[in-house]
C-alpha cells in the first residue's frame, strides 16, 4: 500500500495518462455503440422484423458468452488478414464497442416494446406519421431504459478496456499487467484500485443521468 | 429451434478451429500447444469454475434467502449493494488485487472468481423469493401450513428457475473470467490464449479462446436445460 | 357527414369483422354504435379514420372519400378518444391537449390557450391543471383531458370509442352529462362506440344496433327501444325498456316549475295552510336569494314555532338536464319521495315529485303496448 502511494506522489503524470487513455478508449466505444446499438435497437423492433429481432439478441447474447480475452483474439486475427493494425487502439475499440452491444440493444428492444400500445393507438389515431410516432411517444419513454442500458454497457466496456491493455491499447490496464509481470505489487493495487473507482465513478454519475433524463411525468 | 441451429454451428466452428490450429504444430517461429496442453487446461479451467461457482451458490442462495427473512430484510440493501458494487468492479482489477492480498496460486483465483459470480445468484436468490406472490403466502398460511412447509413446498419450489437462471448466468460469466485467472498463477484456458497475446500470434490465442466460448456456450446451453427442466410444469410459458 | 357504403372489412385468417355495412350520419348528429364485445363497432369506427382499411365498401366524409385524403392528414381533422385514454405520460396536460394542434403547426401560444380553453370547457380550471402531468390526475380527470385532446385541433368529427368506460359510474355520470351539455354547444358530429345500453340511449341521437358485423337497426332511441325490428333488438334493449325509457326522458320536461315554497322565517302554521291548500305532504325550503336549503314535511309539522325549527336541511339535488333514471335513483337516496331541482348556483328551478315519474313510466308503457 505504501509503495503504491508513493509511486502516485512520485509520478503523478503516469497515473494520469493511463486513467485518461482509460477513459477516452472507453468514451469512444461507448459513444459510437450507442449510436450503432440504439439504431440497430430501433430498427429491429419495428413491425414485421420480429425473426430479425430474435436472431440479432440472440447472436448479441451469444457474443457476450466469449470471454472478452478471446474477443481480442479472434479481432485481432480478423483485422491482421484484412491488412488493419491488429493491436493499439482500433482493435480494442472494435472489441469494446461490439462487447457493449447486448445491454444497448437489448435495452432498447424491450423498452419500445414496452410502450402501451393504447397510446401508440392514440397517436395514430391522431394522425402521427410513424417518424412522429418514434420521436414524439416511444423514444421518449423509453428513453429511461436506454439509459440503463448504456449504462450497464459502460462499467462493461470500463472492465474490458483494462483488459485491451495486453493488445497495446494502453489505459489502466498497462500497470496492472506490468506489476503482474514483474510482480511489482503496488503496480497491481494502483492499477487495480483507479479502474474500480473510475468504473464507481461513472457507473454512479451514469445513475444519475439516467434519471436526470427521465422525463418529468414518468418520475416515481 | 433456430436457436439451436445457430448454437450447434458455433460450437462446431469453435472447436473445429481449436482442431484445426492444433494440428498445425508450428504458427511461424511458434509451436501450438499439444492435444494434451489443451485437454490438461481445459479441465484445469473447468474445474476452477465449477469449484468458484460450487462455493458461489454455497454462499450466494442461502445469504440471498436469508434476508428476504422476517427480521433480516434490513440486511438485505447492503448485501445487494455490496455485491453489486462488486460486480461493477471489473474483473480485470477484482483478480489482481488478489495477488498482493493472497500472493499467486490456484486459492487467489478462485477468491477472485468467487467474488465476480456472486452477484447474479445473490440477486437472483433474493428477487426469487421476494417476487412471490403473497397471496399465494397468506393461502398457505390458512390452509395451515408451518412456516418449514411454506418454505419447502412453495416458497423454493417457485423461486428455484430464478435462482437456477442466476447460477447459470454466473457460470457463463466466470469461464469468462477464469480466462485471466493464468494472470495470478490459477492455470486453465488462459494460459494458452495470454501465450498467444505476448507472442502476439492471433492462432495461438485462438488456440485457447475458441475452446473457453465454447466452453461457456455450452455450459450456458445446459444450465439453461436443467433450468426449464426443473421449473415446476404450471409455471412453464409458451 | 359521415356516410359508409357497404363497408366490409374480412381479415386475413377469414374472420368476417364487418360485413356491408351501410350508414349516414348528419352533420352535428351523434351516432352510437351499440352491440356486443365481437360485433364489430369498434372495427366500423376504426375504418373511419383508417387505423384499419377496409377490404372493400367506400366511405365519404363530407362528400370525400376517406381514401382520397391522406391518412394523417385525415386523422389530424377527426377527433379520437379511446377507452384506455392513452393519455402521453410525458407530456403535461397542456401539451397533450396540444397534440395535434403542434401536428398541424399551430404556434406555441396558440396551442396553450387552445389547451385552456378545452380545460375550462371540461370545467378544469386550466391554472391549476395545465402544467400537470397525467399520473398526477384522478381516473375521471383523465379521461376530461382524453375528450379535450381529442377536440384539440377543433375537428368537425369525433370517433369516441367507449370514452367513458374506464371510470367508476358516478364520475361516469357526471362526465356524460357534460359532454352532452357541451355537445349542444358545439355541434360535431360524432360516433360513439358503446356496449352499454343505458349509456347508448343517454347520448345518442341514433343507435346503430350491431351483431355480427352487421347493422341490425339503425334507429333514434325511442325507436330502438318501442319498436325493435327483431327478436335480437327486442332481447337485447331487454325487458325493463319502462326502465330504460327513463334515460330518455330529462327532468325539465316532467318537474314541477314554480313548486309551492316556504322560508325558514316563516311561521310554521303558514306552512301547514299552504300544503294543505296545495293537497301535498312537503314544502321545499328556500333562503332570500332562491337558494335551496331543505324541507319540510308534513310529518313534523307539530313540533316547533318556525320552520327553521323543524326543517331537515338536505343537499341533495339534481340539475335539471339530468335523465329521469339518476334523478329516481337520487330521490331514493335522499328520503323524501321529492327531489329538488337546482341551477349552478343552487337556487331552485322546481321540484321532481315520485307521481311525475311514474305517470312518465306510464306514458312510456303505453306507449310500448300500442305497437
Amino acid at each position: 500500500m505504501l509503495e503504491a502511494y508513493q509511486f502516485v506522489s512520485r509520478h503523478p503524470e503516469m497515473l494520469a495518462k493511463w486513467a485518461v487513455d482509460h477513459l477516452w478508449i472507453s468514451l469512444v466505444a461507448i459513444g459510437i455503440g450507442a449510436v450503432l446499438g440504439i439504431t440497430l435497437g430501433v430498427f429491429i423492433t419495428a413491425k414485421g422484423r420480429e425473426p430479425m429481432a430474435e436472431v440479432v439478441l440472440y447472436f448479441a447474447e451469444i457474443m457476450m458468452t466469449v470471454p472478452s480475452l478471446a474477443f481480442f483474439g479472434l479481432l485481432m486475427l480478423l483485422l491482421s488478414h484484412i491488412g488493419l493494425s491488429a493491436i493499439g487502439f482500433l482493435p480494442a475499440v472494435i472489441t469494446l464497442i461490439l462487447y457493449g452491444q447486448l445491454p444497448i440493444l437489448r435495452n432498447t428492444c424491450t423498452a419500445i416494446r414496452q410502450v402501451d400500445p393504447a397510446l401508440i393507438e392514440a397517436g395514430r389515431g391522431m394522425g402521427m406519421s410513424q417518424r412522429q410516432l418514434l420521436f414524439k411517444i416511444k423514444l421518449p419513454l423509453a428513453l429511461p431504459v436506454i439509459m440503463a442500458g448504456l449504462r450497464n454497457a459502460m462499467v462493461l466496456i470500463i472492465g474490458i478496456t483494462a483488459i485491451a491493455a495486453l493488445i497495446g491499447a494502453g489505459g489502466l490496464g498497462v500497470p496492472i499487467f506490468r506489476g503482474l509481470r514483474n510482480a511489482r505489487m503496488d503496480l497491481i493495487i494502483i492499477g487495480g484500485v483507479s479502474v474500480s473507482i473510475l468504473a464507481l465513478l461513472v457507473d454512479g454519475l451514469m445513475a444519475m443521468l439516467e434519471r436526470w433524463i427521465t422525463p418529468r411525468g414518468l418520475r416515481g | 429451434m433456430r436457436h439451436q441451429v445457430i448454437l450447434v454451428s458455433l460450437l462446431t466452428l469453435l472447436i473445429g478451429a481449436t482442431i484445426w490450429i492444433t494440428s498445425l504444430g508450428k504458427v511461424g517461429i511458434y509451436s501450438t500447444f499439444t492435444y494434451a496442453d489443451l485437454v490438461w487446461s481445459a479441465w484445469a479451467h473447468f474445474k476452477m469454475v465449477f469449484i468458484a461457482v460450487i462455493i458461489a451458490t454455497a454462499i450466494g442462495v442461502p445469504l440471498g434467502i436469508l434476508v428476504t427473512r422476517p427480521g433480516l430484510e434490513k440486511l438485505a440493501l447492503p448485501v445487494i449493494a455490496g455485491a453489486s458494487v462488486g460486480q461493477t468492479i471489473p474483473s480485470l482489477a477484482v483478480i489482481a488485487i488478489m495477488a498482493p492480498l493472497l500472493g499467486f496460486g490456484l486459492r487467489s483465483a478462485i477468491v477472485a472468481l468467487v467474488i465476480y459470480g456472486l452477484l447474479p445468484i445473490l440477486r437472483n436468490s433474493y428477487t426469487s423469493i421476494k417476487t412471490i406472490d403473497p397471496a399465494v403466502i397468506e393461502a398457505a398460511k390458512g390452509m395451515g401450513l408451518t412456516r418449514a412447509q411454506i418454505a419447502c413446498k412453495i416458497e423454493l419450489p417457485l423461486a428455484r428457475p430464478v435462482i437456477m437462471a442466476g447460477i447459470r448466468i454466473s457460470t457463463v460469466i466466470t469461464v469468462g473470467t477464469a480466462e485471466l485467472a493464468v494472470l495470478v498463477g490459477g492455470g486453465g484456458l488462459g494460459k494458452i490464449t495470454l501465450t498467444g497475446v505476448f507472442a502476439r500470434e492471433a492462432l495461438i490465442i485462438l488456440q485457447g479462446a475458441a475452446p473457453t466460448a465454447a466452453m461457456a456456450i455450452a455450459l450456458g446451453f445446459l444450465l439453461e436445460r436443467v433450468e426449464r427442466w426443473t421449473t415446476p410444469r404450471g409455471l412453464k410459458g409458451a | 357527414m359521415i356516410r359508409l357504403e357497404r363497408v366490409t372489412k374480412i381479415y386475413s385468417d377469414g374472420t368476417e369483422a364487418v360485413r356491408e355495412v351501410s350508414l349516414e350520419v348528419e352533420r352535428g348528429e351523434l351516432c352510437v354504435l351499440l352491440g356486443p364485445s365481437g360485433c364489430g363497432k369498434t372495427t366500423t369506427m376504426k375504418i373511419i379514420n383508417r387505423l384499419i382499411c377496409a377490404t372493400s365498401g367506400k366511405i365519404y366524409i363530407d362528400g370525400m372519400e376517406n381514401t382520397s385524403i391522406n391518412e394523417n392528414e385525415l386523422r389530424r381533422n377527426i377527433g379520437y378518444a379511446i377507452q384506455d385514454i392513452g393519455l402521453f405520460p410525458h407530456m403535461t396536460v397542456g401539451e397533450n391537449i396540444g397534440t395535434v394542434p403542434a401536428l398541424k403547426g399551430w404556434p406555441k401560444a396558440r396551442r396553450r390557450k387552445r389547451a385552456k380553453e378545452l380545460l375550462e370547457l371540461l370545467r378544469m380550471n386550466p391554472v391549476d391543471f395545465i402544467d400537470k402531468y397525467p399520473r398526477e390526475l384522478s381516473g375521471g380527470q383523465r379521461q376530461r383531458v382524453g375528450v379535450a385532446r381529442a377536440l384539440g385541433g377543433d375537428p368537425p368529427i369525433l370517433l369516441m370509442d367507449e370514452p367513458f368506460g374506464a371510470i367508476d359510474p358516478i364520475t361516469r355520470v357526471d362526465l356524460q352529462n357534460e359532454f352532452l351539455k357541451i355537445q349542444q354547444e358545439l355541434q360535431k358530429t360524432i360516433i360513439f362506440v358503446t356496449h352499454d345500453i343505458y349509456e347508448a340511449i343517454k347520448m345518442g341521437d341514433k343507435i346503430a344496433l350491431m351483431k355480427e358485423g352487421r347493422i341490425v337497426q339503425y334507429a333514434p332511441p325511442a325507436d330502438l327501444l318501442y319498436r325493435p325490428r327483431d327478436e335480437f333488438v327486442a332481447g337485447f334493449v331487454g325487458a325493463d325498456r319502462g326502465l330504460k325509457g327513463l334515460q330518455l326522458i330529462r327532468t325539465k320536461e316532467v318537474m314541477w316549475r314554480s313548486p309551492p315554497t316556504t322560508k325558514p322565517d316563516e311561521e310554521v302554521m303558514a306552512a301547514r295552510e299552504r300544503m294543505e291548500r296545495e293537497g301535498i305532504d312537503w314544502l321545499a325550503v328556500v333562503d332570500d336569494e332562491g337558494r335551496f336549503t331543505g324541507w319540510v314535511l308534513s310529518s313534523h309539522l307539530e313540533e316547533g314555532r318556525k320552520v327553521k325549527d323543524i326543517m331537515s336541511t338536505s343537499a341533495i339535488t339534481a340539475t335539471r338536464n339530468a335523465v329521469l333514471s339518476e334523478a329516481l335513483s337520487l330521490m331514493l337516496t335522499s328520503g323524501p319521495n321529492v327531489l329538488a331541482i337546482v341551477d349552478r348556483s343552487n337556487r331552485l328551478e322546481g321540484v321532481l315529485t315520485l307521481q311525475a315519474i311514474q305517470n312518465a313510466l306510464r306514458e312510456a308503457a303505453q306507449k310500448e303496448e300500442s305497437q
